[in-house]
C-alpha cells in the first residue's frame, strides 16, 4: 500500500464529519428561523385584526350570522354533550365514593370538575371542531377562489370583513355556549347520581353547595373568553394562509381544529395556575386545588 | 400668490401628462423563488395594455402588484403618482376603490346572490339608498348583457362566461379609472370569448378608462390592446436578460426579430417539449 493511499481516507474524514455538523445545524437553523417567522406572522395577523377591531365595528349583516352559527347552531351539542359528561362523571366516580361512604361527594366533585374544568374546555373544544373547522374551511375556500383577493381589491379589508365579525362572535358567545354546558353536565349528573344512583338528594345538593363557590363560576366563564378568542385566531389564520387546492382546503380545517385544541389546553393550564394563585391570595382559608 | 398659482398649473399640467401607472424596478420574490426581476411598466391614461406571456411567468403577478395584492420585494409602483407600496391598509383601501379586477374565475362570493355580488362595492363605498343600488345594479347588468333574471341566483347557477360577466359588472359598479383583467377568456367558448372582447372595448368607449389585459389569448391581446408588453419566465432567461422581451402595438407582434416572441404568438411549440422535460428534469 502506497504512503497517498494510506493518507487519503484519514484526511477525508473530519470533513465529512464537518459537513454533517454543518447540514444539521443549517436544519436546526432553518426550522428555528421557520418556527419564528411563523410565530411572528400569527402575531401580526392577530395585532392586525385587534386594530381593526377598534377602528371600525364590522356592520349587522355580517355580525349576525356570524352570532346565528356560532352561538344557536352550536348551542344543541354543547347542551347534548354536556349532559353526557356530567352523567359520565357519575358513573366513573361512584363506585369509588361508595365504597368508602361518601357517595354524596359525589355532588360537589361532579360539580366542581364541570364549572371549573370540563364545561369550558368542552364548550371550547366543541366550538373548534364545529365551528372553527368550518371557518377555516370557508376562509380556505375563499383564498383558494380568490373571493380573499376580490374583497381586497374592491376596497374591503378582510380581515375586517371577515374575521373581526368571527372573532366578535366566539368571544362574546362562548361564556354563553360554557355556561350552557356547566347546567346541562349539572343537570345529567343531577339526573343519573339522583334517578339512577338512587344517591340521598338533599344531602348531594347540600356537598356541591358546598365545595363550589362563585370564584369558581367565575374562573369556567373566564377561562372561556381566552378559548374563544384562540378558535377564531387560529381557525381564520389557518384560512387566510390555506395552501392552494382541496387538500390545502381540507389540511387547513385540521390543522385549525388541533392547533386550537393543543392551545386550548396549554392556555388552561397558564389560567387554571394564575386564578389559583389569585383564590388563593383573595381567600388563604379556602381549599386550594393546585400546587402543595 | 401668483408664484402659488403658477406651481398649481405646473401641477395639474404634470399629473395630466403623467402615465397612470408606473412600476418601477419591480422585482418579487416568493421565499428563494424570484417570480420578477427589476420589471419597468409606464401605462399611460386611457390606454389599454395586454400583458402576454406563457404561464408561469408571473404576469397575474405583476397584475396583483399593480393593485397592492402583492407587495413588491424592491421596487415602486406608483398609482396617480402615489407609492402604493408605502401606503398602510387604510389607505391603500381607499385607493382601491379607483381600479377594478376582473379575476380569472370571476371570484364571485358564493355566499351572496348575483345582485348582492354587484352591490357589494355600492354598500361599502358609495352612500346611496336601496332604490338606487338596485337600480346602478340592474344597469351595469345590463350592460353585461344579463337581464334582471339573474340577480336572485347563485353564482353556482350560473355558466362560465355568465360568470365572467357578473365579474366584470362588479368590477364597474364603482366607476373606476383603472380596469385590471386576470386572463378574461380562459375556459370559455370561442363565441363567448369574443362577447367578453367586445365588452373589454364597449368598457373602454362608455367608461374611459385604463386598462391593464393579462391574457396568453392572442385574439383578445389583438382585439382589445393598444400595447402589448410579452413577459418571460425568469426559468428561461440569463440574468442579464430583460424580463420583458416584447413593449410594442400588436400589429408589430409579428415582425418581431426575437423568434420566442413569434413562436409564442403563432402557438408554436418548437423544440419547447424537449426544452420543458430538461427543466423538470
Amino acid at each position: 500500500m502506497s504512503t497517498a493511499d494510506s493518507i487519503t481516507p484519514r484526511s477525508r474524514e473530519p470533513h465529512a464529519v464537518s459537513a454533517i455538523l454543518y447540514e444539521w445545524v443549517a436544519d436546526w437553523g432553518a426550522l428555528a428561523m421557520e418556527g419564528i417567522l411563523a410565530v411572528g406572522d400569527y402575531a401580526l395577523f392577530v395585532w392586525r385584526t385587534l386594530a381593526w377591531m377598534f377602528t371600525r365595528l364590522p356592520r349587522k349583516e355580517t355580525l349576525l350570522p356570524n352570532f346565528y352559527q356560532v352561538g344557536v347552531l352550536s348551542l344543541p351539542v354543547v347542551a347534548l354533550t354536556g349532559t353526557f359528561i356530567g352523567m359520565v362523571l357519575a358513573v366513573q366516580s361512584y363506585n369509588m365514593f361508595a365504597d368508602i361512604g361518601l357517595e354524596t361527594r359525589l355532588g360537589g366533585v361532579i360539580t366542581l370538575s364541570l364549572v371549573r374544568e370540563l364545561g369550558p374546555v368542552l364548550a371550547a373544544t366543541m366550538l373548534a371542531g364545529r365551528v372553527g373547522s368550518a371557518m377555516a374551511a370557508e376562509l380556505g375556500t375563499m383564498r383558494v377562489t380568490e373571493q380573499i383577493d376580490a374583497l381586497d381589491s374592491m376596497g374591503a379589508n378582510p380581515l375586517n370583513y371577515l374575521v373581526v365579525p368571527r372573532f366578535i362572535a366566539c368571544v362574546l358567545l362562548i361564556p354563553t355556549l360554557t355556561i350552557m354546558a356547566n347546567f346541562m353536565g349539572v343537570t345529567g349528573g343531577y339526573f343519573y347520581s339522583i334517578v339512577i344512583l338512587g344517591i340521598d338528594k338533599h344531602h348531594y345538593l347540600q356537598h356541591s353547595q358546598q365545595f363550589v363557590g362563585g370564584f369558581d363560576l367565575f374562573m369556567g366563564v373566564f377561562k372561556s373568553v381566552f378559548f374563544g378568542a384562540i378558535i377564531a385566531m387560529v381557525s381564520c389564520y389557518r384560512g387566510f394562509h390555506c395552501a392552494p387546492g382541496a387538500e390545502g382546503v381540507g389540511r387547513a380545517a385540521t390543522a385549525s381544529f388541533v392547533y386550537s385544541f393543543v392551545l386550548i389546553l396549554i392556555v388552561d393550564l397558564m389560567l387554571d395556575i394564575v386564578l389559583d394563585g389569585i383564590h388563593h391570595s383573595l381567600w388563604p382559608d379556602g381549599v386550594k386545588l393546585l400546587g402543595p | 400668490m401668483l408664484a402659488a398659482r403658477a406651481q398649481l398649473e405646473r401641477d395639474v399640467a404634470e399629473a395630466a401628462g403623467r402615465p397612470l401607472v408606473e412600476v418601477r424596478e419591480v422585482s418579487i420574490e416568493f421565499g428563494h423563488q424570484a417570480v420578477l426581476r427589476e420589471i419597468e411598466v409606464d401605462i399611460p391614461r386611457g390606454q389599454t395594455l395586454a400583458v402576454i406571456g406563457e404561464s408561469g411567468c408571473g404576469k397575474t403577478v405583476l397584475l396583483k402588484t399593480i393593485i397592492g395584492l402583492i407587495r413588491p420585494t424592491s421596487g415602486q409602483v406608483l398609482f396617480d403618482g402615489q407609492d402604493l407600496t408605502r401606503l398602510n391598509d387604510r389607505e391603500l383601501t381607499q385607493q382601491r376603490i379607483r381600479f377594478g379586477f376582473v379575476f380569472q374565475n370571476a371570484a364571485l362570493f358564493d355566499s351572496m346572490t348575483i345582485g348582492q355580488n354587484v352591490a357589494f362595492p355600492l354598500r361599502q363605498h358609495a352612500k346611496l339608498d336601496d332604490a338606487e343600488i338596485r337600480e346602478r345594479v340592474l344597469d351595469r347588468l345590463r350592460e353585461v348583457g344579463l337581464s334582471e333574471a339573474v340577480v336572485r341566483k347563485k353564482p353556482a347557477e350560473l355558466s362560465g362566461g355568465m360568470r365572467k360577466r357578473v365579474g366584470l359588472a362588479r368590477a364597474l359598479v364603482l366607476n373606476p379609472e383603472l380596469m385590471l383583467y386576470d386572463e378574461p377568456t380562459t375556459g370559455l367558448d370561442p363565441i363567448m370569448s369574443d362577447v367578453i372582447n367586445e365588452l373589454i372595448l364597449r368598457t373602454r368607449q362608455l367608461h374611459t378608462v385604463t386598462s391593464v389585459v393579462v391574457t396568453h389569448d392572442m385574439r383578445t391581446a389583438r382585439k382589445v390592446a393598444d400595447r402589448v408588453i410579452m413577459v418571460m419566465p425568469l426559468s428561461r432567461l440569463r440574468p442579464d436578460e430583460p424580463q420583458i422581451i416584447f413593449d410594442g402595438p400588436p400589429s408589430e407582434l409579428d415582425r418581431s426579430k426575437d423568434r420566442r416572441v413569434t413562436q409564442f404568438v403563432q402557438g408554436e411549440a418548437g423544440e419547447r417539449l424537449s426544452e420543458l422535460s430538461h427543466e423538470s428534469n
